[in-house]
């Protein structure tokens, strides 16, 4: 029996109409959350409302529908500020994704703030974009990158930490949760190490925002990144969150309508914060979506969603013990760890188990994660992820693991496994 | 009660096909290649290291090896088998046969046979997402002609 409930799966689940899809002939067991989310009914009709009701620009008109959509534009900017604890609505910039987010840090800050012999320090379990901005910085700017240890058993190593993060260290970018391991890093610590050498700390949020409650003062960060459209939001939006004092004295990096203050053939000078990193058109209907997103999310209580994956977790941590010829990456307790569970076969390649499984509607990820340097620290070349949410329940957990049985004889009658 | 896996899972994962993923042909590495090419599948990870040994303007001797999933390293042992042997020019039109077989062309009976073995990959048609590990060594050969032979 399991323990209290922490979340209504059965109602969460009416409210996400593609669950019902069938694929290849079975329902959908949708276990590739940490790719993307999928979207309740709640974030669609947001969009809907915003193109039917009152699609404008923001920021221009005094008509009717101009006010309404930059009312609800802006609503949506204090949501996220509240959602992550911002100190205020200008420190939440809105951008494409988590990528454009860790990149116009990259641009604008470190441009100015990195330089020769200086130092980068970031993790061996990031995500191909808070890796490969920093290699090109340091690049450009004849700066070095230094790689935070993984030890043995899937954590951060906090002792290497401490030895990497010297006075010469400018920038300390890491992942909260790591998408393929799903470890979750002590940010705190870090950001403490950082800003004892008169560092800043960046977290790359993108897979922790959507699953457990986050506070940007409590964790004392200086840049988190993080996408809505792994938190139930749309694609194409993205947050950056800067501390107020930084952003204040940041140049800006793409130029346009927006985030000017007044214009001559000459020159220009800067809107405030935080249109002066807004440049152009934003994208309006994606922003009030995320808000939508992050309404649901505020109605389930961040604790709850935390407390349902962990339980989700232990659950398919304890099943997959059961299967024969399957490494585990990462973790193997719940403790700070999230609902990922990446994994490969000894003889059976990822991408022939996702195929495989695919036949019996189950969505997994599978190849290298946008992580190559992870993956084959582990010595592989490819592996297989099952990611959960709000959604999911331990009978999807079952599916998987049966189809993983079922792949297993497949594949072993056929002489590969 | 619903039916296990089989049915179109066998028509990608033929007796041929299985055979050369476990059996791979063709692996010797050479030491003095006249080309040499890594290829890898930026999506997937998919490696193929591919030698040539030309003679001329035939290939007297070809190898692959790599790392990657059932269907990229049995279509890279597979197309040893057909192009060993072949002018610089007869590969290129093979791997244009191929290419239009895995993009959904008619196979004729010509082409049937000139494929050989590796019309056995034509399962492979009807799982688009796995149609470039199909592709995968077959762009190295290219690759590693342009480098010794470029095309006329």
């Amino acid at each position: 029996m399991s323990p209290a409930k922490n979340l209504d799966v059965e109602s969460i689940r009416a409210d996400f109409p593609i669950l019902t899809r069938q694929v290849n002939g079975r329902t959908l067991t949708y276990l590739d959350n940490a790719a993307t989310s999928q979207k309740p009914s709640q974030v669609i009709q947001s969009l809907v409302d915003y193109y039917e009701r009152y699609n404008s620009n923001v920021h221009r008109g005094v008509h009717t529908l101009s006010i309404e959509a930059t009312e609800a534009y802006e609503d949506a900017r204090g949501k996220v500020q509240r959602f992550i604890n911002a100190p205020s609505p200008e420190s939440i910039i809105w951008t494409r994704n988590t990528s454009e987010s860790l990149n116009l840090v990259a641009y604008t800050w470190a441009e100015t703030n990195v330089g020769a012999g200086d130092e980068i320090v970031t993790t061996a379990m990031e995500h191909h974009s808070d890796i490969v901005p920093w290699q090109q910085l340091a690049m450009r700017k004849g700066a070095t990158l230094k790689i935070i240890r993984e030890t043995e058993n899937g954590r951060l190593d906090m002792e290497h930490a401490a030895e990497l993060i010297t006075e010469r260290t400018k920038i300390v970018a890491t992942t909260h949760m790591s998408n393929v391991l799903g470890t979750v890093v002590d940010v705190k610590a870090l950001a403490d190490a950082a800003h004892a050498v008169g560092a800043v700390i960046l977290i790359d949020a993108a897979q922790s925002v959507p699953h457990m409650p986050v506070d940007v003062q409590a964790l004392d960060c200086d840049f988190m990144a993080f996408s809505a459209h792994k938190m139930l939001g749309p694609t194409g939006i993205g947050v950056l969150y800067g501390r107020p004092e930084i952003l204040e004295v940041m140049p800006p990096w793409m130029f346009g309508g927006d985030m000017i203050l007044e214009v001559s053939y000459e020159d220009a000078s800067w809107n405030d914060l935080p249109y002066r990193f807004e440049a152009g058109t934003p994208n309006i209907a994606d922003a009030i979506a995320t808000g939508a997103a992050v309404d649901y999310l505020e109605a389930l209580g961040m604790d709850n969603v935390w407390a349902h994956e962990q339980q989700i977790t232990a659950y398919a941590l304890d099943r997959f013990s059961e299967l024969e010829g399957i490494n585990l990456l990462g973790p193997r307790e719940v403790e700070d760890k999230g609902a990922v569970i990446s994994f490969s076969h000894e003889s059976v390649h990822s991408h022939d188990l996702g195929t495989a499984l695919d036949q019996l509607g189950i969505a997994i990820r599978t190849g290298h994660h946008c992580a190559m340097p992870l993956i084959r620290s582990h010595g592989i070349v490819s592996a297989a992820r099952a990611s959960f949410y709000i959604y999911n329940n331990e009978a999807e957990v079952d599916v998987l693991i049966d189809g993983l049985e079922e792949a297993q004889r497949y594949f072993s009658k056929a002489g590969i496994a | 009660m619903q039916q296990g896996l089989g049915g179109e899972l066998d028509e990608l994962y033929q007796e041929v096909l299985l055979d050369h993923y476990r059996n791979p042909r063709n692996t010797d590495r050479m030491d003095d290649p006249t080309s040499e090419v890594d290829a890898i599948n930026p999506f997937c990870g998919d490696e193929i290291h591919m030698q040539l040994g030309l003679d001329g303007d035939k290939v007297a001797s070809i190898s692959v090896t790599g790392q990657g999933c059932s269907i990229s390293q049995a279509a890279g042992s597979l197309l040893t088998e057909i192009v060993d042997g072949k002018t610089t020019t007869e590969a290129r039109e093979l791997r244009e046969l191929f290419r239009e077989m895995m993009t959904g062309e008619e196979v004729s009976d010509e082409v049937a046979d000139r494929l050989e073995d590796s019309l056995a990959l034509q399962g492979v048609r009807r799982f688009p997402v796995r149609i470039k590990c199909a592709l995968l060594s077959w762009s190295a050969l290219i690759d590693a002609l342009d480098k010794v032979a470029p095309p006329n």
